[in-house]
């Protein structure tokens, strides 16, 4: 028995409320990084706004040209409001069809992300599935897999893609491929884990049963493999998310956010840029959320916490 | 037959002498019987004056200890026994400073808990080994020495004496995961030795090991206890061991934690497991197990 | 006389060769294996060798099998240099690749199963398997894109990308200097350095390492390749943009796995500790760092793959004429697919020895740890 089972003790103490102790501190680096960013924006735009005033021979107070760093129209770093402003612009301004909507280029790369996903997902459980029963494999073909990861798809990229149009696949299945060979490896892995992970007991269990493999692999080798299989999943979708923006550039694509990104360093859009990302990123945090929402609805089915 | 714990401000520590002169850190114990100041009660190692603990958790306040009065003197075995929960991991814990009282006043060899540790006064031995997996056994008994400032020198040599001492000679080499439970709670007692305190606190070191293991090594801390001279506080569970180890059994009851009942054992200092048997022995084990029912250990 | 699974496949797999002598090699005019004694005698050999593989005690079964899949595979290879047969192979050509096919299959499992005392032995063959699994995907995609006569222009051999590598050296030196040293190693160390830099900061002071954890979490599953264009803008065209890619991309997992290490040390540890009376400086050095370590090094393998990715999105917003990606770009547009294919070899070459040397170093640091010893 180890003081590990009571807390420690102090003479007086003010006792806050557990959720402003967790969350205290990441609000205050928050507000302090948002400061630090407008502090930043004045800087680095100065330059900027002052050979602008100069150009235009207006005499400028300090107060005008901070205001100015703030609110330049191609800035080195634009201020987070002009970020949120041009962000809204993009998203609610425009119909959602149009090729200016921000909403359009999210699902024009959502699309091959969960298409890439769906792919990578599948593939990587086969594939662990397979590793785990045939120790061949595992010795012969897991290295190679490993191997895989070291390789910088963005390499392959546009190969992949020169060869698939070639034979007629343009568009969202070469994008969706790159995202499934990015993202099948977590998924292998984690489920490899998870597949492996019962205690040799439990094992021996099923052999006093004389299960067959069959068996034993959808009653106690799946079930075990759940929670392992979401954590992989979570990281999984956001490599495939990467992946799909990445997919969209080596060919200069016209639609999705990464041909958004290089639109806006193509004609000089910084903040348009900036308003990409947040909505990648966005799209990063919807995703992780969804699957966290299948997780616990698994999870209920499954009888409660695993 | 003498008693124990009378005899050691009389006598020269034997074992020590030669490096209580390098020591850097010395503690006032040992100070006060080198130069062999008239003692008229044996120097004091722990004095606990009225001690309470109560800790803040999420269901709200726990009294660990609750009024908590204790005297250790020099050169004493002392064990504590009682159900989990009753606070002595937690008494140990504050003699060793790693824990603060809420109330009373604690003093480890005539100095604040605080500054005795500051002062390297005591060697700790928890219930697991607590090896450092990525330091050899030399390296891990090595590890007070560096912290401490002990030149380089004379670092070796005492990792060879404490680990001979132990039994552990010729492992130095080797790593923590290489060597059994038995031997790594060994190598742990020899880490807690090498700085040579002269105060041992050590929280159910044999806990995790099987009976047959246990009894060798409690024979074996009886000898190095015997040949060291240190102070011993030390927490079990086990009745047997207690009885068997210790010149003075504390036995304490449930939280909130209070001493019971402080019972004297007066055996000769080279005894065997033999004496288990005896009926001198089964009779102070019955009093302790009277004493632990009586505080209403067994009733939960 | 009752034969195991294996012992039929490998008599298939003798048939298989010999049945070759009796189809047509080529869709093409040519002259049958007759009019080729040395090749027939190979093939006699191989056939043989397989045959024989299944009768011999195990670990010569597993010689043998590969033998005659050397002598059947430098067969097929021989064939393929001729002119009517590359690019018009008929079934007589596809049994044999299919004979060689089963016979490798079989070697590689049986040296799976192999069970070795010695260790070091043992950590050869697993050393062995996937570098003979892979030697042989190397040929099979060798012979199917020859036999068939996939236009080289979609899709060359390896002895073809392999005779453009050797070619190209002085310009592939070019690009892996650009994209790699000043690129990718510029930044993997800023950005790591300074990730283990906060992470200390960061476990000292406890509110920042509470509010910084969640954020390098979140930071870390966001889309962070796609500052490479902001970069680009604010650094120019050349390596310091990709460099600076790399640092943002390695920078999170770096601290967000930094910090959970600092704190892996175990309680009891802490408390011995401080029974000794060790400051803060003595605590972090002998026991928070060392402790640290699996995950630190977790983190610089996540990151080796990681900053080598970013590097080359870098290049596709933009760079002077080398580099890696864009080398790639340029040459894919133009279809020259053969130096597009010897620029992803050495990729892969740079990616897995970079990994590799990484991992090595992780072997030498945290050889202690459990997962090692298991």
């Amino acid at each position: 028995m180890t003081s590990s089972s009571y807390a420690t003790a102090r003479p007086v103490q003010i006792r806050w409320h557990p959720a402003i102790v967790r969350s205290a501190p990441v609000i205050v680096i928050v507000l302090g990084l948002i400061a630090v960013w407008y502090v930043a924006a004045v800087l680095m735009n100065r330059n900027l706004v002052r050979s602008q005033f100069e150009r235009d021979d207006t005499p400028y107070t300090t107060g005008e040209l901070i205001a100015g760093t703030l609110d330049a129209e191609r800035p080195l770093l634009p201020a987070p409001h002009q970020i949120i402003e041009t962000f809204s612009e993009d998203v609610f301004g425009w119909p959602v069809t149009s090729p200016r909507s921000l909403i359009f280029h999210s699902w024009v790369t959502l699309s091959a992300t969960f298409l890439g996903f769906a792919l990578g997902a599948a593939f990587g459980i086969f594939l662990a599935v397979l590793i785990v029963h045939a120790r061949t494999l595992q010795k012969s073909l897991l290295p190679w897999i490993i191997c895989s990861q070291m390789v910088p798809i963005l390499a392959v990229a546009p190969i992949v893609i020169v060869v698939l149009g070639s034979i007629g696949l343009r568009g969202l299945f070469p994008k969706a491929l790159i995202s499934a060979y990015l993202c099948f490896f977590p998924v292998t892995i984690g489920v490899v884990k998870g597949l492996s992970s019962p205690d040799p007991i439990q094992r021996d269990l099923m052999r006093t049963w004389s299960a067959t493999q069959p068996q034993i692999f959808w009653k106690l080798r799946w079930p075990s493999a759940v929670p392992f299989l979401f954590t992989s999943l979570k990281v999984s979708i956001t490599i495939s998310l990467i992946g799909a923006i990445v997919a969209e550039l080596p060919t200069g694509a016209q639609a999705g956010i990464g041909a958004r990104l290089l639109a806006g360093s193509y004609y000089g859009q910084t903040i348009q840029i900036w308003a990409a990302l947040v909505a990648a990123s966005l799209l990063a945090v919807l995703l992780i959320g969804l699957i966290s929402l299948i997780e616990r609805w698994v999870g209920e089915l499954m009888g409660g916490r695993a | 037959m003498m008693a124990p714990g009378k005899g050691a401000a009389a006598r020269l520590p034997r074992a020590n002498t030669p490096f209580h002169a390098v020591e850097p850190m010395q503690n006032l114990a040992s100070v006060a019987t080198l130069t062999e100041k008239p003692a008229v009660s044996a120097p004091l190692a722990v004095d606990v004056t009225d001690v309470s603990l109560t800790f803040e958790t999420a269901d709200g306040q726990v009294d660990a200890l609750s009024h908590v009065n204790l005297q250790i003197a020099e050169g004493e075995f002392v064990s504590f026994i009682g159900p989990s929960g009753c606070g002595k991991t937690t008494l140990l814990r504050l003699i060793a400073d790693l824990e603060q009282p809420t109330a009373g006043s604690l003093s480890v060899n005539g100095m604040s808990a605080g500054d005795a540790r500051l002062k390297r006064a005591y060697g700790y031995v928890f219930q697991a080994p607590a090896l450092y997996p990525w330091r050899t056994i030399e390296k891990n008994i090595m590890l007070p020495l560096e912290i401490m400032g002990v030149p380089d020198s004379e670092r070796r040599e005492r990792v060879k004496r404490y680990l001979a001492l132990v039994n552990l000679a010729g492992f130095e080499r080797k790593y923590p995961w290489q060597l059994s439970g038995g031997m790594q709670q060994r190598a742990s007692i020899a880490r807690a030795l090498s700085f040579d305190p002269a105060l041992l606190l050590m929280d159910e070191p044999f806990g995790a090991l099987d009976e047959i293991v246990r009894d060798h090594l409690n024979e074996q801390l009886l000898r190095l206890w015997d040949k060291t001279n240190k102070t011993v506080a030390f927490v079990t569970h086990s009745i047997p061991e207690a009885v068997f180890l210790s010149t003075k059994i504390v036995v304490m009851s449930p939280r909130p934690g209070r001493i019971i009942d402080v019972i004297d054992s007066n055996f000769p200092r080279d005894r065997t497991l033999e004496i288990r048997e005896t009926p001198e022995f089964i009779k102070i084990a019955h009093r302790v197990r009277e004493g632990l029912r009586s505080g209403h250990s067994y009733d939960e | 006389m009752t034969l195991s699974w294996k012992q039929a496949a490998m008599f298939v797999a003798a048939i298989g060769m010999l049945a070759a002598v009796a189809a047509p090699l080529s869709n093409e005019p040519t002259a049958d294996l007759f009019g080729r004694p040395m090749l027939l005698a190979a093939i006699l050999l191989s056939a043989a060798l397989y045959a024989a593989s299944a009768f011999v005690s195990a670990r010569l079964s597993i010689a043998v099998t590969f033998a005659g899949v050397l002598v059947g595979c430098g067969v097929t290879l021989v064939l393929l240099r001729d002119d009517t047969i590359e690019g018009y192979a008929a079934s007589g050509f596809w049994v044999l690749v299919l004979a060689n096919w089963i016979a490798a299959w079989l070697g590689v499992a049986a040296l799976a199963s192999v069970k070795l005392h010695d260790k070091a032995a043992g950590r050869m063959v697993d050393l062995a398997i996937p570098l003979l699994f892979g030697a042989f995907v190397f040929y099979l995609w060798e012979v199917v894109v020859r036999g068939f006569g996939v236009p080289s222009v979609l899709f060359p051999a390896p002895s073809l990308i392999g005779v453009r590598f050797f070619e190209s050296l002085w310009m592939l030196w070019q690009d892996f200097f650009q994209t790699f040293i000043l690129g990718v190693l510029t930044g993997y160390a800023i950005g790591c350095g300074a990730g283990f830099l906060v992470a200390i900061v960061a476990n000292r002071y406890t509110f920042l390492g509470r509010g910084l954890l969640p954020i390098g979490n979140f930071v870390s599953a966001l889309p962070i390749v796609g500052v490479a264009p902001i970069m680009v803008m604010w650094f120019g065209f050349d390596w310091p943009s990709k460099a600076a890619v790399v640092v943002v991309i390695t920078f999170f997992p770096m601290l967000v796995n930094t910090l959970a290490g600092l704190n892996a040390a175990g309680h009891i540890e802490r408390d011995l500790m401080r029974s000794y009376g060790a400051g803060q400086g003595q605590t972090l050095r002998k026991l928070y760092l060392p402790a640290a370590m699996p995950f630190i090094f977790n983190a610089l393998k996540i990151n080796s793959t990681l900053a080598f990715i970013g590097a080359i999105v870098a290049e596709f917003f933009g760079t002077p004429t080398l580099g890696i990606g864009f080398r790639i770009s340029i040459m894919a547009g133009r279809m020259a697919l053969d130096v597009v294919w010897a620029e992803i070899a050495l990729a892969a070459i740079a990616g897995m020895a970079f990994y590799g040397i990484v991992a090595l170093a992780e072997r030498a640091t945290t050889f202690w740890h459990p997962s090692y010893r298991t």
